[in-house]
């Protein structure tokens, strides 16, 4: 088959797909503007070696579109002289890059064992039901409302979340909500769906999954503030407030302790 | 004596602002890194192995030899590469650890590059831990600013560049060659060992692979030196360690003790079982580490303790499950994680996963038979140390352990589809 028209002959698919999938089309990246642009030059000037900015790009290319879209891709590309296909091939490995479009706020409810057996599960479910349509339960990974509009929402069940003393826990956009319950968590998401934005027990006042991914892409001007949000709840501290109040300590360091003499040479 | 609890990691935790620069300043933050600097790097490796500090992370491999592994003068870039995936489920105390107390584990970075002779060092912490990044990102600027990181730092002509880097949800992550993969933008997939990062690492040079806990432990050891260190724990697994104690339990959270406490301590000083329900079941380290039962109560979680118990001291993420819980189901939610988190490299984990949970979701369903049983435990025979790396004997730990401990709530479930097995299908020997 030497010529487009006889592939396109040979084709069960109708002529204007055929072609989409033939021809080489380079994707429209015009999505990402200069400034997203020399963030990702930014990025790539950190590391000794530029592939190692692929995964920050990604979340940056998430900051812009809610996804990693084929543009999004092919931007991380371009950038890393990489194929989109070994773009995609790592885009496609890692929970957190989404293909396709989320809501403002991502819902990352922990469906580990732990969380589960406290509640996790049936939060999950209550979530699911509520943000479902037409009698069925939103899927994972779905989105409630139009993607990026005010006030829709992804769900997703998530792996340990590494918060297991607080558990059962929920995320939004990443930040924590520690010790939820259904009733809990079903407030609090339909709160994020009338526009409000309640406060996480640990973390930073809530924006939105894109302003998100902005920030794990190391990006975080303008934000300061967000570093005082609340990071130890009771439990974090529960050790170190027994030893405070009963007395205990580590034993005592020496005045002046020595380094060993230098190891003689083998 | 030592007292039961001994906050060294976490003694700033109470503190205000703990996170800031200069809170840790006042607490005699920094004072160990001036120290390191005035000695040779060879002495602060020594120091290490003379600590008996093994690693944090959960296979405990003592930290000051890895550090004597890098060749020295080799003329390669060395490197220092920070494992913050913390995601072993249970496990949660380096991500408080980092949100709470940053510049420590920048100090230990510092001192460790420098023992090491490495300039740059990556954090590598899991994405979807945004305010403990914010945090880490933070420590760091005020660290350069300070002259803590940069060029020719406190004057010592050492240089050392320090990025924080955040992943994107991959549980394979935490092993650290698929660490190195995924830091150097690919797929997260574990590398064939040997060469080991200590030759061919980051970028195919020497590199030191260290999780949060023991390069936060690394300034107190220059300053208390390594006897004192030595004075809590035991023998061969010395120091203290954070245990974080998640469940049924009254009072969860993160209590730091000396190596070698047993959980009948710790439920003491966590109030107890919630609600006076009896304990079950208890993971010593994370659900890569086989469970333990009521009859564990006085094993030492150390090392060798939890060894020599049947189990592994891991991440001593202590997750204890009360009666309620059912251990099938529990077996069978932990297999579902281990298989969406099987990178798919090698055929033992990706398939094998894929299998037990098949078996494990119909067993739970009701619809399992005795002989399921039988082939659960083939499976993980066809998964232990024939894999590619730990997720996979990870994955078996749960299955086998809760198997052994708890077959007949297995067999229970499969009661009542006995009966077809031992029919032979009509027409069958016709």
């Amino acid at each position: 088959m030497s010529t487009s028209e006889e592939v396109y002959a040979a084709s069960p698919l109708d002529p204007v797909e055929t072609q989409r999938l033939v021809q080489e089309t380079p994707a429209d990246t015009s999505v990402f503007d200069e400034l997203t642009e020399q963030r990702a030059r930014e990025i790539i000037a950190r590391y000794p070696v530029p592939r190692s900015a692929l995964l920050p790009m990604l979340h940056l290319v998430q900051s812009v579109e809610g996804h990693v879209s084929q543009a999004g891709i092919a931007f991380c590309a371009d950038l890393l002289d990489l194929t989109a296909a070994e773009v995609s091939a790592v885009a496609t490995f890692y929970t957190m890059y989404k293909r396709r479009p989320c809501g403002e706020h991502l819902v990352s409810v922990c469906t580990n064992t732990l969380c589960a057996a406290l509640g996790g599960d049936a939060i999950y479910a209550k979530l699911r039901e509520h943000l479902g349509s037409d009698g069925k339960p939103l899927g994972h990974e779905e989105t409630s409302g139009e993607p990026g509009a005010p006030g829709s929402i992804t769900l997703e069940h998530a792996e340990c979340l590494a918060a297991c003393d607080l558990g059962p826990v929920l995320q939004v956009n990443y930040e924590f909500f520690d010790n939820q319950t259904p009733e809990k968590a079903l407030e609090l998401v339909k709160a994020l769906q009338a526009g409000e934005k309640p406060n996480p027990t640990r973390g930073a006042p809530l924006t939105d999954f894109r302003q998100a991914e902005l920030q794990l892409a190391g990006f975080f001007e303008g934000r300061e503030a967000d570093l005082d949000g609340p990071s130890a709840a009771p439990e974090t501290v529960r050790g170190a407030r027994i030893a405070a109040e009963r007395g205990w300590t580590a034993p005592a360091m020496p005045d002046h302790a020595e380094f060993p003499p230098l190891p003689e040479k083998k | 004596m030592v007292d039961q609890l001994t906050p060294v990691l976490t003694k700033r935790w109470l503190s205000p602002r703990s996170w800031t620069l200069k809170t840790y300043e006042q607490l005699e933050g920094y004072t160990a890194l001036r120290k390191a600097l005035a000695a040779h790097p060879d002495q602060i490796i020594q120091q290490c192995k003379d600590s008996g500090l093994r690693g944090r992370g959960g296979a405990g491999f003592p930290t000051g030899m890895k550090w004597g592994f890098i060749p020295q003068g080799d003329g390669k870039p060395h490197y220092l590469v920070i494992n913050a995936d913390e995601g072993e489920p249970g496990t949660c105390k380096d991500i408080p650890l980092m949100m709470a107390d940053p510049h420590s584990l920048i100090e230990g970075i510092i001192i460790t590059s420098y023992a090491i002779r490495a300039n740059f060092a990556a954090i590598y912490v899991r994405g979807e831990v945004l305010h403990c990044i914010r945090r880490l990102n933070a420590a760091v600027k005020e660290a350069y600013a300070a002259g803590y990181l940069g060029k020719d730092i406190l004057g010592s002509g050492f240089d050392l560049d320090v990025v924080v880097h955040a992943g994107a949800g991959a549980y394979i992550c935490g092993e650290e060659t698929a660490l190195l993969d995924s830091l150097e933008g690919r797929r997260g997939q574990p590398r064939l060992k040997p060469p080991f990062p200590a030759t061919a690492g980051l970028y195919a040079s020497p590199t030191v692979v260290n999780n949060v806990e023991t390069i936060a432990s690394v300034p107190y050891i220059v300053n208390g030196g390594a006897d004192w260190f030595r004075t809590m724990g035991r023998e061969r697994s010395p120091g203290p360690k954070i245990y974080s104690i998640s469940g049924h339990v009254e009072k969860p959270g993160q209590y730091e003790a000396p190596m070698g406490t047993t959980l009948r301590q710790l439920l003491e000083l966590a109030g107890g079982m919630k609600d006076g329900i009896p304990l079950k079941f208890w993971t010593p380290g994370g659900s890569s580490t086989p469970l333990f039962t009521a009859e564990h109560l006085d094993v030492p979680l150390d090392f060798e303790g939890a060894a020599e118990a049947g189990s592994m001291l891991g991440t001593t993420a202590v997750q204890v499950f009360n009666e309620t819980v059912s251990v099938p189901w529990a077996v069978m939610k932990w297999t579902e994680f281990y298989k969406h988190e099987s990178c798919g490299k090698c055929t033992p984990c990706r398939e094998g996963t894929y299998w037990l949970v098949q078996i494990l979701q119909r067993m739970v369903r009701g619809e399992g038979t005795p002989s399921d049983i039988d082939t659960l435990l083939d499976v993980c025979d066809n998964i232990l140390g024939r894999s590619f790396c730990a997720l996979g004997d990870g994955a078996v730990s749960p299955i086998t352990s809760g198997i052994k401990y708890f077959k007949d709530e297995f067999l229970a479930l499969c009661d009542q589809n006995a009966k077809y097995e031992a029919t032979e299908l009509a027409g069958a020997s016709a």
